[in-house]
């Protein structure tokens, strides 16, 4: 018999890691953000966010148009939750200028924004679930249901459905329709039951589980550090949320709570976020019953000219503390304007937040943060 | 009741040519039938209507696809290895076609119905549509293609296993691999008489066909199209029939094996009906699985298919070979009250396997 021939077992085949271009074109990268992603086959060992190429220099453009006339430039922000950002620059317009809003303007203000805190919230979450790889939209669909409601009521105040432009220095462009109160208190009837069927939907589902616990785990510290705020922030356990922190508006009147996560993984991101629909129908509903009557327009001349001075005034955006520092020189328009981009800041901590995960979990982590290009470029 | 017997169907080569014919014609007439069910089913499921422009209740949206993909520029990477990039497409439909030569589509009527190893044929040209699949995604040379590519190759090899041993229940309890003897044997479909086997063969074949929360290698939320990134034209629609046709022939093989195929009551000649009329229950309950749920990560699907699948069709192994034993009758078989039995085990194997199993899989320590 012929001896067997060995044969070396400690044949090392070569691997190495590979870059792979995430983006600008990507159909999960929410407008044209680019990840430079290096993967050791399927696990990431290294992420480099690119961004910029929706670089409109608003912040620039501001410089060159009326106080009044930058509103619609803010609407191009967050282009999901603009009207937040409305606010968010007329709050420091209104500080710069020292003008007091009527407290019916204050109302409505609150009332649109918690209704885009919802309408928010809804596509964040539908858009996380599809890049979870529902991949046929089914969550997604379920939730433009109720944001089709939600744009019907602002269309029904201002006349748009995407780019409001509907506040205004002093209040907002119009009062609130008559038939607009009715519609409202039904919505705000109807809603939790809505969210209790995502729930049933969702939250008991193992595949959905075993991809959003413990992954993409942002901890406290270093979203501290990071300064990321909103909901990415919350879900890390830090309770934080300019409403409660430094309360604007007439957040100061109502009874509502701020829910945090345990953890910070995307589990919490999803959590905290619908946790926040509930609190914002809280809001919603203390604010109809407390609605006042009266002007809801502060007297603000057409060009107004802030004294010399600076300012800085922040929101809770949904997607978290937005803020415009606003230097004036006593011009009709900004002299220089700066904005708190919460997205931007939510979206530094991504490579902490994905390395060693695979491919599926940078774009559910990356669809967990919420964010839109609009505002990340700017 | 004799079987239809018709002079050509004596002829082999008239039996070849009827039969070939039939079988293609059957298979691009069905693929096109399904793409439109699925579409309007998925109407319902996401609270819209789904295509009804084309001709009413949109029936010829499919026909109107067809037209615009065969009107597409065919579109070759400058990088990519041309030949295999041709030929991938057709690799990945052969196999469709030829699994349809041994489905019994009526008493005994088929290209090859009574092929004495008809199962084990299907079991092995099925798996040859990975080769297809896995040409693409490598000759594409873009990066997206060959990671759906690998995921592929692993998903495939993984989830043959639990798939071919609920496979091998059905053989056991019916004693013949032939197709049509298997639906010959079915008194009470085997989807009764072992919902363990039917339940691990459903979720293996969705993952065989690559649909429903299975679809990792073509993911579109992470690797956007997966193996067929650059493909355009005819040979992107290979690929969309080969999945469709896929699907097809797994709801015809899940029919045959525990639903009794072509059997049903009425006359003999409304066998291929029932046929039918099952594959169509089975496809929907893939659109079902599809539609609902969330996708699976490429290392939960593989600890699915190893640690939960695996254990569990093994399990359904060694139950139905034991009642085949000790209360099998002389032809081998079980009685229909085993049924009692099979339900609640199956009910408690899966409820305490689920308990145990665990997906892991979680951070991997990558030292950047």
């Amino acid at each position: 018999m012929e001896p067997v021939p060995s044969v070396s077992l400690d044949m090392e085949l070569k691997t190495e890691p590979f870059v792979l271009n995430m983006g600008p074109q990507h159909p999960s990268t929410h407008g044209v953000f680019r990840m430079r992603v290096t993967l050791d086959g399927e696990v990431v060992v290294g992420l480099e966010p690119v961004f910029g190429y929706l670089h409109r220099g608003i912040e620039k453009l501001a410089e060159t148009r009326t106080y009044t006339q930058v509103i619609p430039l803010t609407d191009r922000l967050l282009y999901l939750s603009s009207m937040a950002c409305n606010h968010a620059y007329v709050r420091s317009v209104e500080k710069l200028a020292g003008i007091k809003v009527p407290e019916r303007g204050e109302y409505i203000r609150v009332i649109i924004d918690e209704l885009m805190r919802i309408s928010s919230h809804l596509m964040a979450v539908g858009f996380f679930l599809n890049d979870l790889g529902c991949s046929v939209y089914t969550p997604l669909l379920y939730m433009y249901r109720e944001r089709e409601k939600i744009l019907d009521m602002f269309e029904m105040v201002c006349g748009q459905r995407l780019t409001y432009n509907y506040m205004r220095i002093g209040g907002v462009s119009n009062d609130v329709p008559e038939e607009f109160m009715p519609i409202l208190k039904r919505f705000v009837a109807e809603m939790p039951h809505y969210i209790d069927e995502y729930e049933q939907l969702l939250a008991q589902n193992e595949i959905l589980l075993a991809r959003t616990k413990g992954v993409g785990i942002l901890p406290r510290d270093l979203a501290i550090n990071s300064s990321a705020a909103g909901p990415v922030l919350r879900a890390s356990g830090v309770k934080w949320d300019i409403r409660k922190a430094d309360p604007y508006s007439v957040y100061d009147r109502f009874d509502f709570e701020v829910p945090i996560g345990e953890v910070g993984d995307n589990y919490d991101r999803y959590r905290v976020r619908i946790m926040e629909m509930h609190q914002s129908l809280r809001i919603l509903e203390q604010a109809m019953k407390q609605f006042p009557a009266g002007e809801a327009n502060a007297k603000v001349p057409q060009f107004l000219r802030p004294p010399v001075g600076e300012a800085y005034g922040r929101v809770e955006t949904p997607q978290g503390e937005m803020g415009f520092y606003l230097v004036s020189d006593n011009s009709i328009a900004p002299y220089r304007m700066h904005i708190r981009p919460p997205a931007l800041l939510n979206l530094t901590a991504l490579r902490d937040m994905v390395i060693g995960w695979k491919v599926a979990d940078v774009i559910a982590t990356f669809g967990s943060i919420d964010i839109a290009m609009g505002e990340v470029d700017r | 009741m004799a079987p239809i017997n018709f002079w050509v169907l004596d002829n082999f080569w008239a039996h070849l040519a009827l039969f070939g014919i039939a079988i293609i014609a059957f298979v691009l007439l069905m693929v096109m039938v399904f793409i439109w069910f699925e579409r309007r089913a998925f109407g319902p499921f996401q609270l819209r209507r789904g295509p009804n422009r084309a001709s009413p209740w949109g029936a010829l949206q499919p026909v109107a696809d067809a037209i615009k993909v065969l009107l597409k520029e065919d579109i070759v990477p400058a990088v990519a290895d041309k030949w295999v990039h041709f030929i991938a497409p057709i690799i990945g439909f052969l196999p469709v076609l030829l699994i349809f030569a041994v489905v019994p589509f009526h008493r005994g009527h088929g290209l090859l119905p009574d092929m004495n190893i008809g199962i084990l044929y299907v079991v092995a040209i099925s798996a040859l549509g990975v080769v297809g699949v896995f040409m693409a995604g490598w000759a594409s040379g873009n990066k997206y293609s060959l990671l759906g590519g690998m995921r592929v190759i692993a998903q495939m090899v993984s989830y043959e296993v639990p798939l071919v041993l609920s496979i091998i229940s059905v053989v056991l309890v019916a004693g013949t691999l032939s197709m049509n003897g298997i639906v010959a044997a079915q008194e009470v479909p085997y989807f009764l008489l072992m919902p363990l086997g039917f339940i691990i063969f459903l979720i293996a074949a969705m993952a065989e066909i690559n649909r429903g929360p299975f679809d990792l290698l073509e993911a579109d939320s992470e690797i956007v199209a997966g193996f067929h990134i650059e493909y355009s034209g005819m040979k992107f629609a290979m690929f969309y029939l080969a999945e469709y046709g896929h699907a097809l022939a797994m709801s015809a093989i899940a029919a045959t094996l525990f639903f009794g195929g072509w059997k049903g009551p009425g006359d003999v000649y409304l066998g291929i009906l029932w046929f039918l009329l099952k594959i169509f229950f089975i496809f929907f309950l893939l659109i079902w699985a599809r539609v609902t749920f969330p996708r699976l990560r490429v290392d939960h699907l593989m600890g699915f298919g190893w640690k939960f699948l695996f254990p569990l069709a093994l399990a359904n192994v060694f139950i139905m070979a034991a009642e085949v034993i000790f209360w099998g009758g002389a032809d081998g078989g079980v009685p229909w009250w085993v049924i009692f039995v099979n339900f609640p085990a199956a009910i408690a194997l899966i409820y305490l396997w689920s308990r145990l199993f665990k997906f892991g899989g979680g951070r991997v320590d990558v030292t950047a």
